[in-house]
């Protein structure tokens, strides 16, 4: 009995914070918008009994998908969310793979402490450190005048309000994501196995691509995986920092709950959001599972 | 069939192929290798053997290319190898820890060397499937290195070492981890290869009968230096220090004076005690404190006083029986304890000496050796 509730309570969790709240949204994303509060018809009335039952899912229709694809601004802004988090992704694993490798290769008795300055913007507040980005990208910005200052440049950098911006938000936020699972597969590499490569033949070049690059590889997947299912939904950096020619559909959504208020559609919206996401997850999961039968 | 026997260091002319110019190696102001010469010639297999941190592997290491030494030189072939780095250096390494590639299989990680050097797809299959022979790991090549036991991949990493056919071949404990079965037949494989192909081994080995078994000759080292470096026998029969004494086999060691010095000398050992004769092999003088080192196999044990040179009274205390030999533990007179072994011929029954029995022991004036520290 005890064994049962200790197993139930994960699941009745899983149930009331995600099962549930994705069963609402589904629901509204069928429903019609309406000039009411909440937004949207029908409502689910108890008090009519079996006939009101029968009605309310009779009202229910496909319609704000159907919608979805009338209007090319939808699946524009899903392509372009999948692009630049892509592109967010590539390049976050080219930041983090070199600053992951040199913490590996530092000296045990600072890794914990490169590890905490990895983990410490954590410390401040994710919109706050949006916020300084704009600070120091703007034309007035910390970084135009540095390089003015310096002569590199004439005229201030236009970077902020457009898709560079962007990918500088993103790498900078999602960075640590990146980073830690492939320090983790980095440190547990064991030294030997280079000096074995190098003693087998390989130069220094070639026993990090032999060697290091595949056992880091779930390491570079699950860090990949980190940074860029988050970063499809992304709606703070784009709206904070990218321009009007920034395209994605974590604004999209955001602005037709909250500048249409129409509900079905942004539900709609957010659960082809979700479909998108999933196969991705549990390509990732799958990944997982298989490091962890590897280690097993 | 004429048979010169095989001792190139015997031979002046001879030039070795691995030299050791006064290389001292430290770890910081650890010193972990002091001042060490040594030459190993052509096709020899080469023991180095010694307690736990003595620096045997830090030795193979520095063979290998991985550390570079603090000051001296290393030549390989004639040549200084001081800055070449591992992957040109004609030399395998076999590691202690095995070093195993984790995402190949024992295929690949034994084709991974050849791959290095050589394009030619057929030459490789056929050079794995013979070192998957060799090391009986055939019905494994698909497995990746956590799905086979220790011993199994003790034996990948041997064939991983021996597939590039090096000129130099250094295996740091390669057999540990093998039952004894399995470690002889590995040992006599070794040989074996070592035999077909003209390869120089240096093998570390904590197992000292497998020294002997295998070594043209062996170096016993102590904290970083080389104490003796002799072959099998020599280093059994006539080890130049207490120390090499007690580390190979068994020993009983008397320290004494010397009484009458000469060819044939006396060593007073005991109040009141005839002192026992032996014939060392350099000149000592009267004195002189020694100590007398017999392997208990050279020490006989019977109930009437034999014709030997050196016989003594004692009591049985304690007798080990390993089943082929029995070892008998006698107290002397002034408690110095001696031991013998005897052969058991008969069964356990018919043994005439038990425990308690006063008996003779005995040896002759040239079975042991005299050490003069
Ligand atoms: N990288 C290193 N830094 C500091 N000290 C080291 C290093 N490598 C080896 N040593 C020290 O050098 C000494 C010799 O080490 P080595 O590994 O050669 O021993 P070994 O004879 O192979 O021992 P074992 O039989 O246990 O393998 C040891 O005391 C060891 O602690
Ligand atoms: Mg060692």
């Amino acid at each position: 009995m005890r064994r049962f509730v200790l197993i139930a309570i994960p699941y009745v969790w899983l149930l009331a914070l995600f099962l549930v709240p994705f069963l609402i949204v589904l629901k509204i994303s069928l429903s019609d918008i309406a000039l009411a509060r909440p937004p949207y018809t029908p409502q689910l009335d108890f008090a009519a009994g079996w006939e009101g039952l029968k009605s309310f899912f009779s009202e229910l229709d496909f319609e704000n998908f159907t919608f979805l694809t009338t209007d090319d601004l939808y699946w524009k802004a899903y392509l372009s969310s999948l692009k630049i988090a892509a592109i967010s992704t590539f390049l976050t694993l080219l930041v983090g793979y070199p600053v992951a490798y040199a913490m590996a290769r530092a000296p045990e008795e600072w890794r914990p402490t490169l590890l905490m300055l990895v983990i410490l913007p954590f410390w401040t507040s994710f919109l706050i450190r949006v916020y300084s980005w704009m600070g120091i990208l703007s034309n007035e910005g910390v970084l135009n005048q540095v390089l003015l200052w310096l002569g590199i440049i004439d005229t201030p950098l236009h970077i902020m309000n457009t898709t560079t911006a962007v990918y500088i938000g993103v790498v900078y936020t999602y960075l640590p994501f990146m980073i830690l699972p492939i320090y983790s597969a980095l440190e547990k590499l064991d030294g030997s196995l280079l000096e074995a490569a190098e003693d087998l033949g390989c130069s220094r070049l070639e026993a990090f691509w032999l060697v290091t690059w595949p056992l880091s590889r779930n390491g570079i997947i699950a860090g990949c995986f980190l940074v860029f299912i988050p970063t499809i939904g992304e709606f703070v950096i784009p709206s904070l920092l990218g321009g009007s020619d920034t395209l994605m559909i974590g604004k999209v959504l955001w602005e037709e709950f909250f500048s249409n208020r129409d509900w079905p559609v942004a539900s709609a919206v957010a659960v082809v959001l979700l479909l998108i996401l999933i196969i991705p997850i549990i390509l990732f999961q799958r990944n997982e599972q298989k490091q962890r039968e590897a280690e097993g | 069939m004429a048979q010169t026997v095989f001792a190139p260091w015997t031979d002046p002319a001879q030039k070795p192929i691995i030299e050791f110019r006064n290389v001292t190696k430290t770890f910081g102001d650890f010193t972990a290798i002091h001042d060490l010469s040594l030459n190993i010639y052509e096709r020899e297999f080469f023991a180095l053997l010694g307690p736990s941190g003595c620096g045997k592997t830090t030795m193979m290491r520095m063979l290998a290319g991985f550390e570079t030494a603090t000051s001296g030189d290393i030549f390989l072939s004639g040549k200084d190898i001081g800055h070449v780095p591992p992957n040109q250096r004609p030399v395998n390494m076999m590691f202690q820890s095995y070093a195993l590639f984790p995402h190949l299989s024992v295929w690949d990680n034994i084709a991974f060397g050849l791959r290095r050097e050589s394009k030619d797809k057929n030459f490789i299959g056929d050079r794995v499937e013979e070192m998957l022979r060799l090391t009986r790991l055939t019905k494994f090549a698909r497995r990746k290195p956590h799905q086979i036991s220790g011993g199994q991949r003790q034996r990948v990493a041997l064939a991983r070492s021996l597939a590039k056919a090096p000129k130099l071949l250094l295996l740091d404990e390669p057999l540990g981890a093998l039952d004894r079965k399995l470690r002889e037949q590995t040992q006599f494989e070794l040989m074996d290869i070592q035999e077909k192909t003209g390869t120089t081994f240096v093998i570390v080995t904590h197992d000292q009968e497998e020294a002997m078994t295998v070594a043209s000759r062996i170096a016993v080292m102590d904290e970083g230096n080389l104490v003796q470096v002799a072959t099998p026998a020599e280093i059994y029969e006539a080890p130049n220090s207490v120390y090499v004494a007690d580390f190979i086999g068994d020993v009983n060691i008397i320290e004494g004076r010397a009484t009458q010095p000469g060819t044939k000398i006396g060593i007073a050992w005991a109040e009141g005690q005839p002192p026992i004769l032996a014939t060392p092999a350099k000149s000592v003088e009267a004195g002189q404190s020694l100590h007398f080192a017999i392997r208990p196999e050279k020490v006989t044990i019977d109930t009437e006083r034999p014709d030997r040179p050196n016989t003594f009274r004692g009591k049985v205390i304690d007798i080990a029986y390993l089943g082929n030999i029995s070892t008998y533990h006698v107290e002397l007179a002034g408690g110095q304890m001696i031991k013998a072994q005897m052969v058991n011929a008969r069964r356990l029954a018919n043994r005439h000496i038990t425990w308690e029995d006063e008996v003779w022991v005995g040896f002759t004036d040239t079975a042991g050796v005299v050490l003069e520290e």
